[in-house]
C-alpha cells in the first residue's frame, strides 16, 4: 500500500472522493439514530437498553465522517490505483444475473452465466466457448452438492432433466 | 484430570478414522487455498461453513483448524515461486524466499519453511494444549465488564493499533458495528434496523458478509487492475532437501520465530504479520551473514515462516479459552462454533472436552500431514500456480456464490453478497482493512451484550467498568494501543506499523 501524499507538483486538493464517503459514513450514523430512537423509552432500570449501543455506534460513525473530512481537506488519503471499469462491470453484470435468473432458470444456468461473464472480467471474452463450459461445470457441481451432499440449491430446466 | 490425560484423550478421539479424514480434507484444502493468490484461509472457513451446517460438529470444527493451519503453510510456496503472497502473513517469506529461488535455491526455501512451520506448529500447538487450561481458569473469575474490557483491547489492536491509517481501520470496525445491530436485538427482542424486511430480522449472516468481502471484493479489486500479464513462477531447480550449513543456519532460526510468533498470536494483538516481520528483523541483526540478507538469506525464510504458524496455533487460545477471535479466520471460525450451538469459552472446556481436546489434539495429527503434503508433494501445489486467471477467478466466485445460495437460497441473500462485495471492493480501492468488519459483526453483538449486563448489575452506574482491576488495566491497555500509535504517525513514524498491517487472516 502506497503511502498517501499528493503529487508535489500539484497543490492539496480537497478529495472529492473521501469527502462521499464521509457523507456515507455520516448517513449511515443518522439512519441508526433514526431507526432507534423509537426505542430510547426502553432503557429498563439500568438506563440501558436496545437503543443505547445503537446510539454509541451512530455517534462514532459521526466522528468517524467528520474526521474524514479532515483528512479528505488536507489530502492525507492514499493515492488510489487506476481502476478498470469494463472488468467490474462484467463481474456485477455476471452476480446480476446470476441473482435474477437462479429461481427461474435453476442453478446450472444462472452460476453458468456468472463464471463466463468473470471469465470475461479477467480477459477470456469468447462468450460463446466459456458460457457452455461454465454450465457444464455449474451442473457438475449441482449433482455433488445438491445431489449427494444435500445442499438446497435451486433446480432448473436443466436439473431436472438428471434428477 | 492433568493436561497430558486430556491431550491423550483428545488423541484417541482424534485418531478415529471418520476426524482424521476431516483433518486430512482440510489440511489438503488448506494448502491449496493458502497457494492459490487471492483467497485466503478466511475465505475457505467462510464458504465451507454453509456447507457443513449437516456435518457433525466435532469433524467441522477439525477440519476448519486444518485449512487454517495449512493455509499458513500453503502461503509459503506461493511467496517463494511466485513473489505474490497468497496471504498477508507470508508476505516476510516472499523477501529472502523469491531471492532463493530465483538463484536456483527454491528447493531448500521451500524445505525450510515447511519444516519450520512443521517445528514451530508442533510447539505452538503443545504450548496451546497446555495454556489454555491456566486461561480458562482466569477466565472463570471474568465477569461481563472484564469480558467487555477484553473485547474493547481486541476491537482497537485488530482495527487501529496496526496498519497505515487510525481513522480507516476505526471506520471499517463501525462499519462492522453498524451491521452488527441489524435484527432482532438477543436481550429484549426489539427488530433494529430491519425496517421492516423480515430477510434481516436474524441479521447479517458473517458468512455471507466474508465471502462478498473478501472472495467478491478480491477479485473485483485485481479485475479492475487490467492485464498484467503472466505472473512469473520460478521453478524448483534441484534438490528440495537441505544441506548440513542450511540446517544449522535454520533450526534457530525456527526456535526463535516460535518463540516470538506463539505470544504474539496469544495475545489479542491482530494478525500474524506482526510476528513475521518481528522474526524477520530479529533474523537479520543477529545472522552471521548479513550480507546474503535481501540477496535470499535461509534465516529469513525459516524465521518468519516459523512465526506465521506459532502465531496461527496461538489464535487459538484467546479463540477457544475466551471465544474471542484476533484475526478474521478465528472470527469466521468462531461463527462455525456458533452454527453448531456451541459457544468457545471456559464454559466449553467444562462441557464438551472431547470437542476441545479432540480439535487440539487432531491439530498435531494435521501438523505431521501437512509436513508431508509440502514436502514431497510440493509438485503438485505448483502446478496450482499456473491455472489461468480467468477460470481461477471464475471459480472462485462460482464456490463463493454456491455457499451462499446453499445456506439461504434467496434473491435478498445474494443481493446483500452483491451490495458487501461493492462495498468491499470500494474500501479496498481507498485503503480500508477488511478484518475489522468482519471482526466487529461477530463480536460487536457480544461486547454489547457484556456491557449491557455489566450495566444492568450496577444498575446503570459506568464507572462499575473501571473499578475492576481486570477492566481498567485492559481498558488502559486498550488506550494506549490507540493513542500511541496516532502519535506515532503523527511524528511520521506510520511506517512501521503500515508495514504491520493486520489485512486478512
Amino acid at each position: 500500500m502506497s503511502k498517501g501524499h499528493a503529487p508535489s507538483t500539484e497543490k492539496r486538493r480537497p478529495d472529492r472522493a473521501a469527502l462521499f464517503i464521509a457523507v456515507f459514513l455520516a448517513a449511515l450514523g443518522g439512519l441508526i439514530f433514526w431507526d432507534t430512537s423509537r426505542l430510547a423509552g426502553a432503557g429498563g432500570y439500568s438506563g440501558v437498553g436496545p437503543a443505547t449501543i445503537p446510539f454509541v455506534i451512530a455517534s462514532g460513525l459521526l466522528l468517524l465522517a467528520a474526521w474524514t473530512v479532515f483528512e479528505a481537506l488536507r489530502g492525507d488519503f492514499p493515492v488510489r490505483e487506476r481502476q478498470e471499469v469494463g472488468p467490474v462491470i462484467w463481474i456485477i453484470g455476471g452476480l446480476a444475473a446470476q441473482m435474477l435468473l437462479l429461481k427461474p432458470l435453476g442453478f446450472s444456468i444462472a452460476t453458468g452465466l456468472l463464471f463466463a461473464a468473470t471469465a470475461a472480467g479477467f480477459g477470456k471474452r469468447k462468450l460463446w466457448f466459456t458460457i457452455p463450459i461454465g454450465i457444464a461445470i455449474c451442473l457438475g457441481v449441482w449433482l455433488i452438492f445438491a445431489g449427494l451432499l444435500q445442499l438446497s440449491l435451486p433446480a432448473g430446466p436443466l436439473e431436472h432433466l438428471f434428477w | 484430570m492433568s493436561t497430558f490425560e486430556f491431550l491423550l484423550q483428545g488423541i484417541v478421539i482424534a485418531a478415529q478414522p471418520m476426524n482424521l479424514l476431516y483433518a486430512l480434507i482440510g489440511v489438503t484444502l488448506g494448502t491449496a487455498v493458502g497457494v492459490l493468490p487471492g483467497i485466503g484461509p478466511a475465505l475457505t472457513v467462510a464458504l465451507l461453513l454453509p456447507v457443513t451446517y449437516k456435518l457433525d460438529p466435532g469433524g467441522s470444527l477439525i477440519m476448519f483448524a486444518g485449512i487454517y493451519y495449512g493455509g499458513m503453510y500453503g502461503g509459503s510456496t506461493t511467496s517463494i515461486l511466485l513473489n505474490t503472497p497468497g496471504e498477508s502473513s507470508s508476505i516476510v517469506t516472499a523477501l529472502e524466499g523469491n531471492k532463493m529461488a530465483r538463484a536456483g535455491r527454491g528447493g531448500p526455501a521451500l524445505a525450510t519453511a515447511a519444516i519450520g512451520s512443521f517445528v514451530a506448529g508442533l510447539i505452538a500447538t503443545l504450548a496451546l494444549a497446555f495454556i489454555a487450561p491456566f486461561v480458562v481458569k482466569l477466565a472463570l473469575v471474568f465477569g461481563p465488564r472484564e469480558y467487555f474490557a477484553l473485547m474493547v483491547l481486541a476491537f482497537v489492536t485488530v482495527s487501529s493499533a496496526f496498519g497505515d491509517s487510525t481513522l480507516r481501520g476505526l471506520t471499517s470496525l463501525f462499519i462492522g458495528f453498524a451491521l452488527a445491530i441489524i435484527g432482532i436485538d438477543q436481550l429484549t427482542g426489539q427488530a433494529r434496523m430491519s425496517f421492516g424486511i423480515p430477510d434481516l430480522l436474524d441479521g447479517i449472516e458473517v458468512t455471507t458478509l466474508a465471502v462478498a468481502m473478501f472472495a467478491i471484493g478480491e477479485s473485483l479489486y485485481i479485475a479492475a487492475q487490467g492485464d498484467l500479464g503472466p505472473d512469473k513462477v520460478e521453478a524448483v531447480k534441484g534438490s528440495v532437501w537441505m544441506n548440513r550449513q542450511d540446517w544449522a543456519r535454520s533450526w534457530k532460526a525456527w526456535l526463535r520465530g516460535t518463540a516470538i510468533g506463539f505470544p504474539i498470536g496469544a495475545m489479542p494483538a491482530g494478525g500474524a504479520e506482526i510476528g513475521t516481520f518481528l522474526s524477520y528483523a530479529t533474523e537479520k541483526r543477529l545472522t552471521k551473514y548479513p550480507e546474503e540478507f535481501g540477496n535470499g538469506a535461509i534465516e529469513g525464510v525459516a524465521g518468519p515462516e516459523a512465526a506465521n504458524n506459532a502465531s496461527a496455533a496461538g489464535t487459538l487460545v484467546p479463540l477457544l479459552t475466551l471465544g474471542l477471535p484476533t484475526t478474521a479466520t478465528a472470527a469466521i471460525m468462531l461463527a462455525g462454533f456458533q452454527q453448531y450451538g456451541l459457544q468457545p469459552g471456559p464454559l466449553l472446556f467444562a462441557t464438551n472436552p472431547q470437542l476441545v481436546w479432540g480439535l487440539i489434539a487432531s491439530l498435531l495429527i494435521a501438523n505431521f500431514m501437512l509436513l508431508v503434503l509440502n514436502l514431497p508433494l510440493v509438485g503438485l501445489w505448483v502446478k496450482l500456480l499456473t491455472i489461468p486467471k480467468p477460470w481461477l477467478y471464475a471459480g472462485i466466485l462460482l464456490f463463493a456464490t454456491l455457499g451462499t445460495i446453499g445456506a439461504n437460497p434467496s434473491v435478498f441473500e445474494l443481493g446483500m453478497l452483491l451490495a458487501f462485495g461493492l462495498l468491499g471492493y470500494v474500501m479496498r480501492i481507498f485503503g480500508y482493512p477488511i478484518a475489522p468488519v468482519v471482526v466487529g459483526l461477530i463480536l460487536g453483538p457480544l461486547a454489547e451484550q457484556q456491557l449491557r449486563r455489566a450495566l444492568a448489575i450496577s444498575q446503570g452506574d459506568v464507572t462499575v467498568l473501571f473499578t475492576s482491576p481486570v477492566a481498567a488495566v485492559l481498558l488502559v491497555i486498550a488506550a494506549a494501543a490507540l493513542i500511541v500509535p496516532l502519535i506515532l504517525r503523527a511524528r511520521g513514524r506510520g511506517e512501521v506499523l503500515s508495514q504491520l498491517a493486520a489485512s486478512e487472516d
